[in-house]
């Protein structure tokens, strides 16, 4: 692949302490603990701020040298797992829209298909990378900048008044496009075309960035489409799993690039740390956390930015044509 | 007599050309397997071996030459530019064909141990070992892209020129140890011993060394290559598997 990095490079006896492992997708060797430790360190945030971690996870596995292409579909295949258990617990409890859950998927799966197609089209002309990065950046941006303002405001507003308030808008510009239908679990009855467009978005940002694309589908949800909040998390993980699960086949299927160790080392540092970052994230109170995450987002856009703008020690890269 | 004469010149040509030829090379290697398993980290590769001859030792001396190529496949190299503030891929340039991995260890500096001629006809340097001919107008130096691809191979440790590293002994006993980087192509990989005497090759041998993925890694990367939609979905299973079992021992462990 194109640019292997730094840490994947270095070999063992350089490294000192820890264990190198193979990884027979990405081609790569690269320090056990290394892997282990961001897979807790991103399961701790998940766990502290109840978010996926599909959007810290990626652009941490290109700092360490991960092929970007790599990172974004073995993330894909990371999140799959991670949502399937909380999806499970939310059918328990009755907190799925299941007929909203379905169109959000059509959307979905469309918008990974041409996702997917944007992705391949831009590998074969080598600016695949230039596209991950630059949808991070942006996003990570974005997202950062308003968990910031949102975070610091909260904070403000509980030291003046108390508690915050807010109001669910009841009918807006979605009620009067065509095309409805009824939503029982949700109590809505809506036009179908904003869900199918949200499940759109969201199906792209899957397979473009290796992200389940939560923090973009629950605001919509309830903003845009008016759910109540009791089923939106439940029926974004529904939305979520199938999701990511269809992106993994396709990327396994046209660019074979999920690692399957990769994902495994992931998912077992992600799953002890959300459980340390679920008890840590108890004794803090919202606001902090909101603040706090806001930062880290904001670090790693700067980052990943930086090498955008600066110039690169290297201005060559080397490409294999894959042997199809 | 002339007759007789030129006869008996092309003889001893002849015989003079099966003497120089007799020498032979005797070669051993530390592994002719390099397996890619979980853990690999990098291996070295020792070539050791004898010169075998039935004539007294010529006077020039003898030098060694020994590679190690990967397999080869053709590569896109790119270059990148500033534009609108951010830097992106603009030229690209494709190699038809370049080894994955190339080593050379010489007994001495490669201009004096080789000649040019011998170079060209073997392909014995990095710069001989890769093939690249049609490069698009717009580009200009293609040689500047070929020599992007071996600084950069060259910092991975995929290309090594390592001149002096061959020991000969007696102008009869030889050795070198390469060594092979983490990030290796899998294939055979193609090492040859050349002699060398005055700049001219006098004698070549050749073998190959076998570098394999073995057990869970090579089970895993076949499937992907050969039967992608069976490996998506064995991924997704062991993925959910995976997360499934940690959380539910977790939940068991927190109420126990």
């Amino acid at each position: 692949m194109a640019a292997r990095s730094r840490l994947a490079k270095t070999r063992g006896p350089t490294l000192g302490i820890g264990m190198m492992i193979y990884l027979p997708i990405a081609e790569v060797s690269v320090n056990l603990f290394l892997l282990l430790g961001l897979g807790t360190l991103v399961g701790v945030l998940s766990g502290m701020f109840g978010v996926g971690g599909g959007f810290l996870i990626t652009p941490l596995l290109f700092i360490i040298g991960i092929p970007p292409a790599v990172a974004v579909a073995t993330s894909a295949n990371q999140i799959v797992a991670s949502s399937f258990s909380a999806m499970l617990a939310h059918l328990k409890r009755k907190t799925v829209d299941l007929k909203m859950g379905l169109v959000l998927l059509a959307g979905g799966l469309v918008g990974s298909a041409i996702g997917l197609m944007i992705f391949n089209h831009l590998k074969s002309q080598g600016q695949v990378d230039l596209l991950v990065r630059l949808c991070y950046v942006v996003f990570l941006g974005v997202i950062g900048a308003l968990m910031l303002i949102e975070g610091l405001r909260a904070i403000r507003r509980t030291r003046l008044v108390g508690a915050p308030a807010y109001k669910r808008r009841q009918r807006n510009w979605v009620h009067a496009l065509p095309i409805k239908m009824r939503f029982r679990t949700s109590g809505l009855y809506i036009s179908a075309i904003p869900p199918v467009l949200v499940g759109i978005a969201v199906g792209l940002l899957a397979a473009i960035m290796g992200v389940g694309g939560g923090f973009i589908m629950v605001p919509a949800m309830i903003y845009i489409l008016g759910m109540p909040t009791k089923v939106v998390i439940g029926t974004s993980l529904f939305q979520i799993l199938f999701v990511t699960a269809f992106t993994t086949l396709l990327h396994a299927t046209t660019n074979y690039t999920v690692d399957i160790v990769l994902a495994v080392l992931l998912l077992v540092g992600g799953v002890i740390g959300a459980q340390l970052g679920t008890q840590v994230g108890t004794r803090m109170k919202a606001e902090q956390l909101r603040v706090l995450l806001a930062a880290l987002v904001l670090v790693v856009c700067a980052k990943l930015g930086f090498d955008l703008v600066l110039k690169p020690a290297e201005l060559y890269s080397v490409a294999t044509l894959d042997r199809l | 007599m002339r007759y007789l004469l030129s006869l008996l010149a092309l003889f001893l040509a002849l015989a003079a050309q099966a003497e120089q030829g007799r020498e032979e090379v005797v070669l051993g290697l530390s592994q002719t397997r390099v397996s890619i398993s979980t853990n690999f980290d990098g291996s070295e590769v020792l070539v050791f071996g004898a010169i075998k001859r039935e004539t007294q030792i010529p006077r020039q001396p003898l030098e060694v030459i020994v590679t190690i190529a990967g397999p080869s496949e053709p590569l896109i190299v790119r270059r990148k530019d500033r534009r609108v503030g951010i830097w992106i891929n603009t030229a690209e340039n494709r190699i038809d064909s370049a080894p994955s991995y190339y080593a050379v260890a010489t007994s001495g500096p490669l201009k004096e141990v080789l000649r040019d001629t011998e170079d060209l006809r073997h392909k014995i340097t990095i710069t001989r070992a890769i093939r690249s001919v049609g490069a698009p107008a717009d580009i200009g130096d293609a040689r500047v892209f070929t020599r992007a691809l071996i600084r950069i191979r060259q910092k991975n440790g995929l290309y090594q020129t390592l001149e002096g590293a061959v020991k000969v002994d007696q102008q009869t006993l030889f050795r070198t140890s390469i060594a092979l980087p983490a990030n290796l192509t899998e294939g055979p990989y193609r090492t040859r011993v050349f002699l060398t005497r005055g700049g001219h090759v006098i004698s070549t041998f050749e073998t190959e060394i076998d570098v394999y993925k073995v057990g869970i890694e090579r089970f895993l990367y076949k499937l992907s290559r050969n039967q992608p939609l069976s490996y998506g979905l064995l991924s997704l299973a062991i993925a959910i598997v995976a997360g499934w079992t940690a959380s539910a021992v977790f939940r068991f462990l927190r109420q126990g």
